[in-house]
């Protein structure tokens, strides 16, 4: 069974582990730090459930192993809020972006990682962004508007 | 889903991966974006013994032109190309494809090298390249191959599904296109269920003009065959010709009859040749459109 000693930052602490090579990044998040904020949903690269930050930009946990993100910064859905909720966890509040939750945590670090680079999104630019991850609950409408709200409060202060 | 134990090496450079993937032989397996090889893995339907990680390898990650080239790393992202200035303002054809490729977040780590050197006649790339007339760039141990580099015209890398001219022993490096030259302009049109599926049917098309009349013509098709299929007759069609609606849709008829469709989930054979002919009409009517100046 081979096996690699691996330091990675999550959420801004380093946390080093013994892993085998085989471990996938979601089971490393969930398992080993115990972070379970990120879901797994379908398992197979479709839903987004497992979505992260990789250095500031968004994949899917499910389809990266644990070793690649050695010496990498990891953002997960428990390191988004700092003295108070992230305007975008405030968005999906505000605008009942939820209804059971199960996608909400991918929902979040992908629309984290699109107003990153696109601060003023369209609704379009919106529904082209979250693309990635499923929601079977909203029908996607009242999470558009929780990104917006996200958008709009980001942009009246920008230092967030 | 686990996959399978597998030993984990990330060289610093093509020449240690090249080493490595010598000395392992077809125990090993490359890592690029992983997006289609490690849910392949997960399913057990690949058990490599060694994986090679090459996202190290940052010197494979460019867009840039060069000596009559767009030349491509094969370590760059559909992200990139997806947000290239220079891909959007000069091969429109290239976002139309990496924007349609699975989802925002599996372009953020797919590779462009990655989805042709799968060699699965369902990704987008393959066609795209076909009818761009691309070459691909591919590294050996030197020694092997004179210099340790050969280069391939796009028309000789499929061999069939899953399979390439890769030796176990060479990595893909790099993606060339030749400038196009005068009055040109390439699409690529995609019909799709879903975000994130492979394409019902896919058409990619590039015309040159001399004048008004349509020089030479390139066709790829997606997923509608065991490689990506260049539809030559429709091509030899529009050749001479201004490139007129009913041009274009002529050749959409060649071009699903040129395709080997097989029927399954996604649709019936009849239909998917039906998609093949209206997509591969679409396709080249955009495409002139872009050669008069359209974006």
């Amino acid at each position: 069974m081979a096996t690699q000693s691996i330091t990675v930052t999550i959420n801004g602490e380093a946390k080093s582990a013994e892993v085998e090579d085989r471990l996938l990044l979601v089971h490393l998040i969930r398992d080993n730090c115990g972070l379970t904020g990120t879901h797994i949903g379908c398992d197979t690269t479709h839903c987004g459930a497992c979505t992260v930050l990789l250095d500031g930009t968004a994949v899917k946990s499910c389809t990266v192993f644990a070793v690649q993100a050695n010496g990498r910064e990891v953002t997960t859905i428990e390191g988004m809020e700092g003295e108070a909720l992230h305007p975008l966890q405030e968005g999906f509040m505000e605008e009942h972006g939820l209804q059971c939750g199960f996608c909400t945590p991918g929902m979040i670090m992908s629309s984290k990682h699109l107003l990153d680079k696109n601060p003023n999104p369209t609704e379009e630019e919106i529904r082209w962004g979250i693309s990635g991850n499923l929601c079977r609950c909203t029908g996607y409408l009242n999470i558009v508007k929780a990104v917006q709200y996200a958008s709009n409060k980001l942009q009246e202060t920008p230092t967030e | 889903m686990i996959p399978g134990s597998f030993d984990y090496h990330s060289p610093a450079s093509l020449e240690e991966a090249l080493k490595l993937l010598n000395n392992l032989g077809d125990d090993a397996k490359i890592l690029a974006g992983g997006h289609s090889l490690i849910p392949m893995m997960k399913l057990r339907l690949v058990e490599p013994v060694h994986l090679i990680d090459i996202n190290g390898l940052s010197n494979l990650d460019f867009i840039k032109e060069d000596n009559g080239y767009l030349c491509i790393g094969a370590m760059t992202r559909e992200a990139s190309l997806e947000t290239s200035e220079l891909i959007a303002e000069k091969y429109p054809i290239l976002k139309d494809t990496s924007q349609v490729i699975a989802d925002p977040l599996v372009r953020n780590l797919a590779t462009v090298g990655g989805n042709i050197a799968h060699g699965d006649p369902a990704n987008d790339h393959p066609a795209t390249m076909v009818a761009m007339d691309a070459e691909v760039v591919i590294n050996g141990p030197s020694g092997l191959v004179t210099s340790g580099e050969r280069t391939l015209s796009i028309n000789k890398f499929f061999k069939g599904p899953l399979m390439t001219d890769l030796a176990d022993n060479e990595i893909l490096t790099e993606i060339r296109i030749p400038f196009p030259s005068g009055k040109s302009g390439a699409a690529y049109k995609k019909l799709e269920r879903k975000v994130g599926d492979f394409a019902i049917a896919g058409a990619a098309s590039a015309l040159h003009f001399d004048g008004d009349t349509c020089s030479k013509a390139g066709i790829g098709l997606t997923n509608v065959g065991p490689t990506p299929i260049r539809a030559t007759e429709a091509q030899d069609a529009l050749v001479g010709t201004s490139v007129s609606l009913e041009d274009a849709d002529k050749a959409g008829e060649l071009a699903a009859a040129a395709s080997q469709p097989v029927g399954d989930h996604r649709g019936s054979e009849d239909y998917k040749r039906a998609v093949v002919k209206t997509l591969t009409s679409r396709a080249i009517m955009k495409a002139k459109e872009r050669a008069e100046g359209g974006n």
